[in-house]
């Protein structure tokens, strides 16, 4: 069997007798303090909380944002994958037909009236994403604002929904 | 001196001495969680004032209005009664502390010192001694196991250590010649205030080091509260103000054992230079740098009590036992016969 070493901190156990200066104690309660005391200069970890912004793994999967086309355009057709690959159940939408002159609202004759994510239910799992034919949804490196009413979590297309001047750059995880 | 001033004069020392005492005991916890933080690569406290710096305040406002609960099977008075018990006992032995050699305020001579008793090292003794009773007292007044547990190791342990200690200090009688804490504090004023005793005593500071963590009940020697086994140990059943009592009586504690041992050891006031230094500067000013001077040794007393808790695992309940009856008590006792040897020769 071949020996495996993911750490490279492996220590390997072993009984032998301890050496006189073990035995005394103090010696060695010393060369500890000596460890602490290094660790007493050097540079702290700590994220203080709301000054220091911690860097997201490139891969992070956040807020949702549903995206426009390159005209400006919803993606979205309300096909419901979304909805039925939902694990969690937080998605809901109700489809509504394109009318004359909304052709530069909707890109596709088929558009979500209403589309609701719960994000208390969600899970972040990012199948909504992947089950998304027309790449209208993505999650995003943002985070969900905190708030202290359930009602406030359900968030509506107006929420999720980028804008032309603002638009949400998802660029960062298509590598991934 | 009449009586009314030796009145006014004590009372006023008493007080400085307790608010002081008790100050220290405050911010050492914010020190304690700084110091832990900065061990282990964190920052502690940071919110309350710059750096966390009224973090006391908001812990001591979080314990008072806290529910004071208590179990309804509990010994009421004794339970009332135990915590109160160790936050005096641990400021009762300040009281024989000298802090600096002596003010003279409109022509009289002030000691630095409550009280400069003849049996000093006695009484810090006897009423160390007496700490075990608040500990045991609670542990047993809130009839619940894991208290119980706790408040026999802790007798248990610190009558163990006791022993120890007082045969590390007879050592240091014999060379000192005296109990009285401001007579050796005096006499280790030669060599232009460099004559510590920890020269003539390294292994003798060493026991009463080690057993000072046993009788403070500090990390390697906390069995009495250990976490792992006992949920809170002699204080599990206690809550609000009384377990911030008990709390702040360890961090006394911890601040008066740490004035002893630099009093006992590292000189006291002295300083190397002191004795020039009184014929250059004013005397009250000498003394009052004597005074900071027994502050920064007793400070750095308390950071290594901190500094070794979070550097070592405490011991388990026979290493503890066997450390002070196998180890330091017949150490204690060579050293005894070491010192009675030497002074001997010397005369």
């Amino acid at each position: 069997m071949a020996e495996y070493n993911l750490s490279h901190r492996k220590v390997s156990v072993s009984n032998k007798e301890m050496t006189f200066s073990e035995k005394l104690y103090l010696p060695e309660i010393i060369k500890g303090m000596g460890v602490t005391l290094n660790h007493l200069f050097q540079k702290k970890v700590t994220y203080i909380h709301g000054k220091d912004k911690r860097e997201f793994a490139p891969v992070y999967r956040g807020l949702h944002v549903l995206k426009l086309d390159d005209e400006g355009r919803e993606r979205c057709t309300a096909c419901g994958l979304c909805a039925v690959a939902c694990p969690a159940e937080a998605i809901t939408m109700v489809a509504a037909e394109r009318q004359p002159g909304e052709e530069h609202l909707y890109r596709e004759e088929k558009y979500a009236k209403t589309y609701e994510i719960d994000m208390l239910r969600c899970i972040f799992c990012g199948l909504c994403e992947q089950a998304c034919p027309k790449e209208a949804i993505y999650l995003t490196d943002r985070l969900v604002e905190v708030d202290v009413t359930r009602g406030s979590f359900i968030y509506e297309k107006k929420d999720l929904l980028e804008t032309m001047d603002k638009r949400v750059d998802i660029t960062k995880r298509d590598h991934y | 001196m009449s009586f009314e001033t030796f009145l006014i004069e004590k009372t006023i020392i008493v007080f400085i001495i307790f608010g002081i005492t008790l100050a220290v005991a405050a911010y050492s916890t914010y020190g304690e969680r700084k110091i832990a933080a900065f061990l282990q690569d964190r920052i502690g406290p940071y919110r309350a004032g710059p750096h966390g710096i009224l973090q006391p305040l908001a812990d001591g406002l979080k314990m008072m209005t806290k529910e004071d609960f208590v179990p309804s099977s509990a010994s009421k008075l004794l339970y009332h009664m135990a915590p109160g018990l160790s936050m005096v006992v641990a400021l009762m032995v300040s009281a024989i502390i000298p802090w600096g050699k002596s003010l003279i305020i409109g022509g009289k001579e002030v000691a630095l010192q409550v009280t400069d008793l003849n049996v000093g090292i006695l009484y810090v003794l006897g009423v160390v001694s007496l700490g075990v009773y608040g500990v045991m007292i609670g542990g047993w007044a809130s009839n619940n196991k894991y208290s119980l547990m706790g408040g026999l190791r802790a007798s248990s342990q610190m009558i163990s250590y006791e022993l120890p200690m007082g045969l590390s200090l007879i050592a240091l009688m014999m060379v000192t010649g005296t109990m009285s804490f401001s007579e050796i504090a005096v006499q280790q004023s030669g060599w232009n205030g460099m004559q510590w005793n920890i020269i003539y005593q390294p292994l003798g500071f060493i026991i009463f080091l080690i057993c000072a963590f046993a009788e403070a009940q500090r990390t390697p020697f906390d069995l009495p509260e250990c976490e792992a086994e006992l949920v809170g140990g002699y204080h599990t059943e206690y809550s609000s103000m009384k377990l911030g009592f008990y709390l702040f009586a360890e961090y006394a504690h911890m601040f008066v054992s740490s004035a002893i041992m630099s009093t006992l050891y590292f000189g006291g006031y002295n300083f190397p230079g002191i004795n020039t230094l009184y014929h250059i500067l004013p005397h009250n000013v000498v003394t009052m740098i004597g005074v900071g001077v027994l502050f920064v040794k007793t400070l750095f007393f308390i950071f290594l009590f901190m500094w070794v808790r979070w550097t070592i695992p405490r011991f388990r309940y026979d290493q503890l036992m066997g450390l002070g009856w196998k180890k330091l008590v017949p150490l204690a006792i060579v050293n005894i016969i070491i010192t009675a040897a030497v002074v001997l020769i010397a005369k």
